[in-house]
């Protein structure tokens, strides 16, 4: 996706420190301190994980922190918020995969 | 980061801060108001915020006022914060508060990190948006409506290059202008599908009616035309009949009250959404399916007061629908039934940003007044007094009846402070 560049109210976006950071290895590059969310939308990537057990793709939805949809893994640390995580320059971010085992549902050996 | 060493208290292994005064969380604009107000006042107030900016969704906003001046959020909140910074209040943010305790008449707050004490504490976190289930709703590209807001106004990143609004209310309205302002087009708004979660939101004549409420003052064209031709039932009723299967028009965007989109399909991310004509009850009618491209939906649900952590404190709650769902119980003070504990902006009921200011200035001048600073009664009355003549002005109103609300919930603070004759008997 495309930067506002021009906005008729907000005005240019002006001059911003760029910084690079690698998302599942791919290097992407962004403006410093805008979230992750926002760096990769702006490089038209939406997915941001794929679901533990169905590995179907999720990308944000409510882009403040409520919805915890948007959970990345930031230097090693997981369930970090994807659109409330600033980027910093040599930041590695690595999407949710599925799990290797699938979870197993045993609920039905306790009818 | 800290490590739990097993038997260890934790207490000893976090930091704890000395006392503040006040604690506040929520940077919004009723947090930073309040936090102003008792600085101001000489007292010792600390701001806590979970993201990455002060504001809180005020940021987003952006929208022309009836005198023709722009409402610009993002202008609005470094205002706010400069002045609570200039105030003397501290300001920590990227912090989730995630427990608050009560303890020998002082507030313990936890944060990943550090414990924070204060002998009052302002909750000001504001409203979250409810979301509406529909097949296809978690493909990349489906956001909620408040997420393309600030995807597009505080990040300046577009959401996609074509869009669908599924929801029709006076926020989605309003963000389908300021996405149309930065260059991103809306292909449609429409209705989300009829279930028992979205019944009042997928009822075209419900819809309507709410958007007829709106506002007198409101921004957008659409929203004041109605209340002009439409002030009795029968016309309402007539209205929604006639109203054109192809939408109005509102900035170049139709609107269709009477269609819904009934899924969101996509391989790998949102390519499209089906959308079906609906009777006046919201019921599809068959045959009536058509595709449209867009790359990426916004689903527009609604708000609610966002207040868990008033439930944590053992507040009491009750439900005010023209509130926007479970507020926690304050009077005009802004005080709770819980000693020390204060409520101020949209988790107290869904109103826009200059009301959340007003009931800040409130709760600052009570908590003032409850840490012993002498001669703010007068302030006091005169802050309650500007929350209601803004709420007159106001330029949006999320809920047609809202001051019934807010007198519901007063009546019930009231209902507590006389305590009945059958509560002696209960023991
Ligand atoms: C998505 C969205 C879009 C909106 N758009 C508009 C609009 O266009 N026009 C309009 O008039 N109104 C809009 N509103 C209504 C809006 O709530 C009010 O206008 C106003 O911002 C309310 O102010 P507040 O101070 O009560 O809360 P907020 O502005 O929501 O601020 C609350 C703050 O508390 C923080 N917080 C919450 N919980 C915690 C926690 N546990 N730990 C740390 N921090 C926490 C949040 O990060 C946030 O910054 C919108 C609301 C939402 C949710
Ligand atoms: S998108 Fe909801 S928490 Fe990040």
């Amino acid at each position: 996706m495309t930067r506002i560049e021009n906005h008729p109210i907000l005005g240019k976006l002006g001059r911003k420190k760029t910084v690079t950071f690698t998302f599942d290895n791919q290097i992407i590059r962004g403006v410093e301190n805008e979230p992750i969310a926002a760096a990769l939308l702006a490089n038209s990537i939406r997915t941001l994980r794929n679901h533990e057990e169905t590995a179907k793709p999720r990308g944000i939805y409510c882009n403040i922190g409520h919805c915890f949809e948007c959970r990345v893994t930031v230097n090693g640390i997981q369930g970090k918020r994807a659109c409330l995580t600033p980027i910093k320059e040599g930041m590695i971010v690595q999407s949710g995969k599925r799990f290797a085992t699938p979870v197993r549902d045993w609920s039905g050996n306790h009818v | 980061m800290y490590k739990a060493v097993s038997g260890s208290p934790l207490l000893l292994e976090i930091g704890v801060e000395t006392m503040y005064d006040i604690i506040v969380i929520g940077a919004g604009p009723a947090g930073l108001a309040a936090a102003s107000t008792a600085a101001r006042e000489g007292l010792h107030v600390l701001v806590i915020d979970e993201y990455m900016k002060p504001g809180g969704r005020l940021l987003g906003q952006l929208y022309q006022e009836s005198n023709g001046n722009w409402w610009n959020g993002l202008e609005e909140s470094v205002k706010l914060n400069e002045q609570a910074v200039n105030e003397g209040v501290k300001i920590i943010l990227q912090t989730v508060v995630y427990d608050i305790e009560r303890q020998d008449s002082s507030w313990i707050i936890y944060t990943e990190n550090i414990v924070y004490t204060s002998k009052q504490l302002l909750l000001a976190t504001g409203a979250a948006e409810s979301p509406v289930p529909l097949p296809g709703w978690t493909l990349p590209g489906v956001m909620s409506v408040g997420a393309a807001q600030v995807m597009t106004n505080v990040h300046r990143v577009k959401p996609g290059d074509k869009g669908m609004i599924i929801g029709v209310n006076v926020l989605s309205a309003a963000i389908a202008m300021e996405l149309q302002l930065a260059g991103i087009d809306v292909v449609a708004m429409a209705l989300p599908p009829l279930n028992q979660l979205t019944h009042q939101h997928s009822r075209p004549k419900e819809v309507m009616e709410a958007l007829l409420h709106a506002s007198h003052l409101a921004p957008s064209k659409f929203l004041r035309i109605g209340s002009k031709f439409m002030t009795n039932p029968f016309m309402r009723q007539l209205g929604i009949r006639l109203y054109p299967k192809s939408g109005i028009s509102m900035w170049g965007i139709p609107i269709q009250l009477r269609k819904a989109v009934t899924e969101i399909y996509g391989t790998n991310q949102v390519e499209g959404v089906i959308i079906r004509t609906i009777d006046i009850n919201g019921s599809p009618v068959s045959g009536t399916e058509e595709s449209i491209a867009c790359d990426f939906v916004c689903i527009a649900g609604g708000l609610y007061p966002l207040a868990e952590l008033a439930g944590v404190a053992d507040c009491p709650f009750y439900y005010v629908d023209e509130l926007g769902g479970y507020v926690p119980i304050h009077n005009e003070k802004m005080e709770t039934p819980i000693e020390g504990l204060y409520v101020a902006g949209n988790i107290t009921g869904i109103e826009g940003a200059k009301i959340a200011i007003s009931q800040g200035v409130v709760a600052g001048y009570s908590m003032a007044i409850a840490s012993g600073k002498q001669g703010l009664v007068e302030n006091l009355q005169d802050s309650i007094k500007k929350v209601h003549e803004t709420r007159k002005q106001a330029a949006i109103r999320f809920h047609p009846k809202v001051d019934i609300g807010r007198n519901i919930i007063h009546k019930q603070w009231e209902a507590r402070q006389v305590p009945s004759t059958n509560d002696a008997t209960i023991i």
